[in-house]
């Protein structure tokens, strides 16, 4: 074996070994609940647990609802820009990444000082009113990612053609967007969902100084107080984790092939 | 040349018959060709982005430099430089910068093992689709999996004692500066290797045959040619990182709830019960994030025009 390789070998080696060690190490804690030997009764406590349920489904509502919110403030714009207006592009692709420049507590501090209920717009006065918000937030964390989904999606479609072709048929631009474009960037939006999905599954930050009782939340109340449940909700996160990425994969596989005419 | 076509208004069609001061480069010039469904197209981004992201961030720019009455003041933002907030910037900067560093290192080593290393090749798709969830497993259950694994009932604490080593009486602690900076890497170094493969890709294999034609060797190909090429994105990737870092609270907060001070988690401790007792100065502690923040990403972004030039 040549020396480069046995390196290669080596820090791969040392790299599997920093991230499965900790998820191994995850696993066997979760199990050592009982004195007398391995069960899964932590996985059994946490899941009848009422408050996981309460707000697991919490958190999956509010993840739909941003997700649905961001199709409806993102494509749009998108296709706009792909198709009318491309010396926009900068701007938008730099307002897209902002919310990466800009942590969430920030972001948050933000919108407590500005949607109080002393404000113009209080928003937080109300339970409805904070839920939106807290939507609204989860939509401008995911912006970059529905961003970049959508876009990459536009890009593999011939989105002129496509227009030209709708618009001779006597389609309007709404009905172009819904009917045409959207079912053929299917795949890109599915996959920008998913990752949607698994970044506001476990938000904490956001949702906690807006004192809503998200599964982030949960988490941390059940991690302050208890031992072993802590590291199975670890390990139930990490299946959920890894199960919106793969969709992302298997997604990918399907995706339309249609170059465009250049 | 696809640049070129790709970069052309496909709908602008002949230059509008304007005056003629107004050249092609006016910035404005498309605010004389709206149709209502292109407002009715990007209104609701522009409304969302004023009202969910700018206002909110300025609203605190402009609040760091008020009084409570709402007068001018410079006193908030001079009064970052108290020991505890000082300290609290100072940890964070420690720790987003070793974390940043390692984690480009360390991911860069793993990132040319797969790609450039001769490994099977099913190796790099796993590795890749692996960082991909790791990249997003953070936060609170990033730090439950850190306890379990070096907390003092860890299963790596437990069986280095039945090594016969003591982590802890090591002066190993999970809730301290290197605990948190190796948590850290486990999102970090996914992240690098996912920005950074697309790079190492495009050092293209041509070079290196050229290189060794004109008697190059290994090291001397990675001093002159891939190193010098990858710079500019390695340093625009480190930013990141380091951005990253910087604004992640929910792993420290969960990891050592308040006895690592880092600014995450004083701002977060001053918005929950105004600890500093001063509404400003919790606004004028998210503006020093913000510039923080706002530099790292400034140099990323600047970078990384320039990098994009080679990798074509």
């Amino acid at each position: 074996m040549k020396p480069a390789k046995l390196w290669s070998w080596i820090i791969f080696a040392f790299g599997a070994a920093y991230f499965i060690v900790p998820l191994l190490a995850t696993f066997e804690f979760s199990l050592r609940i009982r004195r007398e030997g391995y069960t899964f009764d932590a996985y059994t406590s946490v899941f009848s647990d009422g408050r996981f349920q309460a707000s697991f489904s919490y958190s999956l509502l509010i993840g739909v609802c941003a997700i649905i919110v961001g199709l409806l403030i993102v494509v749009p714009a998108a296709y706009y820009v792909r198709l009318r207006a491309p010396h926009l592009r900068p701007i938008i692709e730099f307002i897209t990444l902002l919310p990466l420049v800009i942590p969430a507590i920030i972001l948050v501090f933000g919108y407590i000082r500005m949607y109080n209920t002393s404000s113009a717009l209080p928003l937080l006065g109300t339970n409805l009113g904070t839920d939106i918000l807290l939507t609204l937030a989860y939509v401008a964390l995911a912006l970059p990612y529905m961003y970049r989904a959508v876009d990459t999606g536009l890009r593999t479609i011939d989105v002129q053609t496509l227009t030209e072709a709708a618009n001779i048929l006597g389609a309007n631009q709404a009905t172009i967007i819904a009917k045409v474009i959207f079912p053929n960037i299917i795949v890109a939006v599915l996959s920008g969902a998913f990752l949607t999905l698994a970044i506001v599954i476990g938000e904490f930050t956001i949702a906690s100084l807006l004192n809503r009782q998200v599964f982030g939340v949960y988490m941390q109340n059940v991690g302050a107080n208890r031992a072993f449940e802590p590291a199975a909700l670890a390990v139930i996160s990490f299946v959920i984790t890894w199960g919106a990425m793969g969709m992302i994969q298997l997604l990918a596989r399907f995706a339309p092939k249609t170059a465009r005419r250049d | 040349m696809t640049n070129v076509s790709s970069v052309a208004d496909p709908a602008a069609g002949p230059v509008s018959t304007g005056p003629a001061v107004r050249v092609g480069g006016n910035p404005f010039r498309f605010f004389t060709r709206l149709r209502l469904g292109d407002i009715i197209a990007i209104a609701p981004f522009i409304i969302f982005a004023l009202l969910f992201l700018l206002i909110p961030t300025l609203g605190l720019v402009v609040g760091a430099f008020q009084d409570p009455q709402g007068n001018f003041t410079l006193q908030n933002v001079m009064d970052l430089a108290t020991p505890q907030i000082a300290a609290s910037f100072w940890i964070s900067i420690r720790v987003s910068v070793t974390s940043a560093v390692l984690g480009a290192a360390i991911g860069l080593a793993i990132a040319l093992a797969i790609i450039r290393g001769k490994l099977p090749s099913g190796i790099r798709s796993t590795v890749m689709t692996f960082s991909g969830v790791a990249s997003q497993f953070a936060g609170i259950p990033l730090s439950f999996a850190f306890l379990a694994t070096l907390g003092r009932l860890g299963l790596v604490t437990v069986l280095l004692k039945f090594a016969g080593f003591d982590l802890y009486k090591s002066g190993f602690n999970l809730l301290s500066f290197w605990g948190l900076t190796i948590t850290y890497l486990y999102f970090q170094i996914p992240l690098m290797i996912l920005i950074i493969a697309p790079a190492i890709d495009g050092l293209k294999k041509e070079w290196g045959e050229a290189a060794a034609t004109l008697g190059a060797t290994n090291g001397q190909f990675w001093r002159y040619i891939g190193l010098p090429v990858l710079w500019p994105n390695l340093l625009g990737t480190l930013s990141l990182l380091f951005a990253n870092a910087f604004g992640a609270i929910a792993t420290a907060y969960a990891l050592t709830g308040s006895s690592l001070n880092i600014v995450p988690i004083l701002l977060y401790a001053q918005i929950r019960g105004d600890v500093l007792h001063n509404p400003g100065l919790g606004a004028a502690l998210a503006l020093g994030m913000i510039v923080i923040t706002a530099l790292a990403n400034i140099v990323y972004l600047v970078i990384r025009t320039r990098a994009e030039r080679w990798l074509k």
